[in-house]
């Protein structure tokens, strides 16, 4: 097609398919692990303490207004300079992640600073009768968290959850810059075998949109699908 | 802390880098934009057929896909790029579909009786445009531009993929040459932070002021 030579491309598909495979893998941890995050800190941020409230807002304003690129070499060159001279030896390994586990750990907390911000609108989002509700029948704070506020929370926020795990999903590629062999540093690493810059280039960008497209497809089947009883 | 104040003209130079990519590319990509976004509405079909093409690709790909398309595949047509002109390029293109979208989604949340009004007022297209809508338009066009905005300031640190000595490059190479990897990471996270924080206190402001005006 187009007098370009596509054989050598199709010899390696299973590395460009293996490599969107593993974006895909990572962002769904991270997105899993960023949920986590992302609630814990939008309670402590609708929370009636000041000492919750402060850390929270700052670590969504931090995180949110720097490049997720430097946190991943925070993560993957600074720490484990910084364990190795500080920590004692055993501590230090802990701290020390290989390129995937960097990655996931990135995608968190980043990922966290934003779903911080849809879980916390969420929850501002729920009724006050409902809280009303749950304090008269004698519900402590906590349970009112767990039992009234979780569950009609999630309600609305899962379209946005959906989103966040597509831009994660587009965030894996910089994860070539530490060397891990999703999509992105697939097609760099063939490109520099090959010298097949425009087959290559293509190739990822119509695989990445293909992707992206038909999770927002799968996405909204399943938003319609899952009707739900408030 | 010493490494920090030695190098600190260094990781200064990064941010003057940044910050040269940042404002062309704002500049640029809310031109695009504003263009874009009143196209998709008000275009013949066939180029409201090619802008949304256009935003729904760019929206769709990776921004970093998008700067190696810009950086690799030109040079293999014969044609030269910089890595500097690659990443304005493809970045400009990024906030363009972006700020298209929004001034789309603006505009069109104008109540249809501004415009009807301003055609019987007598008013051509580009004034009914200038003067009437896109000013009310504005103050809902401000905000999420604002982080679009922070969002580009953040992309250009994937200009150290190729090579561009912006804020992330330097810091990258000063950590390189003196081993004191968490000070200056986190030096140059504040850096990012100042001026993004800068970006989004004038986005409040200048949303303020124009929500007074209208």
């Amino acid at each position: 097609m187009f007098g370009l030579n596509w054989d050598s491309l199709w010899r390696h598909r299973e590395e460009f398919l293996s490599g969107l495979a593993l974006g895909l893998k990572l962002a769904l941890i991270g997105l899993a692990l960023a949920c986590v995050i992302g609630l814990l800190v939008a309670f402590a941020r609708t929370s009636r303490h000041q000492w919750l409230r402060i850390p929270a807002a700052s670590y969504v304003e931090f995180i949110r207004n720097i490049p997720l690129l430097l946190i991943l070499f925070f993560l993957y060159f600074g720490v484990p300079m910084w364990a190795f001279s500080v920590l004692p030896r055993g501590l230090a390994d802990i701290l020390v992640l290989d390129g995937e586990n960097t990655t996931i750990v990135a995608l968190a907390i980043y990922g966290g600073a934003y779903l911080a911000e849809v879980f916390r609108a969420g929850i501002l989002g729920v009724g006050r009768a409902f809280i009303e509700a749950g304090r008269s029948l004698g519900l402590s704070g906590l349970q009112i968290a767990r039992y009234v506020t979780l569950p009609i929370m999630v309600r609305t926020v899962l379209p946005s959850l959906g989103n966040t795990f597509i831009s994660l999903f587009k965030d894996t590629s910089l994860a070539m810059a530490i060397a891990v062999p999703e999509l992105t540093f697939v097609t760099r690493k063939f490109v520099t075998d090959t010298f097949q810059f425009i087959q290559a280039w293509t190739v990822a960008g119509v695989l990445y949109l293909v992707t992206t497209y038909a999770l927002a497809a799968l996405l909204r089947f399943l938003e319609r699908r899952i009707r739900w009883t408030v | 802390m010493n490494p920090v104040i030695e190098e600190f003209p260094l990781l200064l130079q990064g941010v003057a880098v940044t910050l040269q990519i940042s404002v062309l590319v704002i500049i640029s990509g809310s031109i695009f934009g504003l263009f874009g976004g009143l196209g998709l509405l008000y275009g013949p079909s066939w180029l409201r057929a090619l802008l949304r093409g256009y935003v729904d690709i760019v929206r769709g790909l990776p921004l970093l896909i998008t700067i190696f398309i810009i950086f690799y595949i030109p040079p293999a047509l014969d044609i030269e790029v910089s890595g500097f002109a690659a990443v304005t390029v493809a970045l400009s293109i990024f906030a363009g579909a972006h700020i298209s979208e929004i001034v789309r989604g603006a505009v069109a949340s104008v109540s249809r009786g501004q415009n009807d009004a301003a055609k019987a007022l007598g008013l051509t297209f580009w004034p009914r445009i200038w003067n009437v809508i896109l000013p009310q338009a504005l103050p809902a066009i401000i905000p999420p531009w604002t982080n679009t905005a922070v969002e580009m300031v953040k992309g250009s640190s994937l200009a150290y993929l190729v090579s561009v000595s912006e804020l992330l490059f330097q810091t990258y190479k000063v950590v390189g040459r003196t081993g004191a990897a968490m000070p200056l990471y986190i030096a140059a996270a504040l850096l990012y932070f100042a001026i993004n924080l800068a970006l989004s206190r004038a986005g409040v402001l200048l949303e303020r002021r124009i929500r007074y005006t209208t």
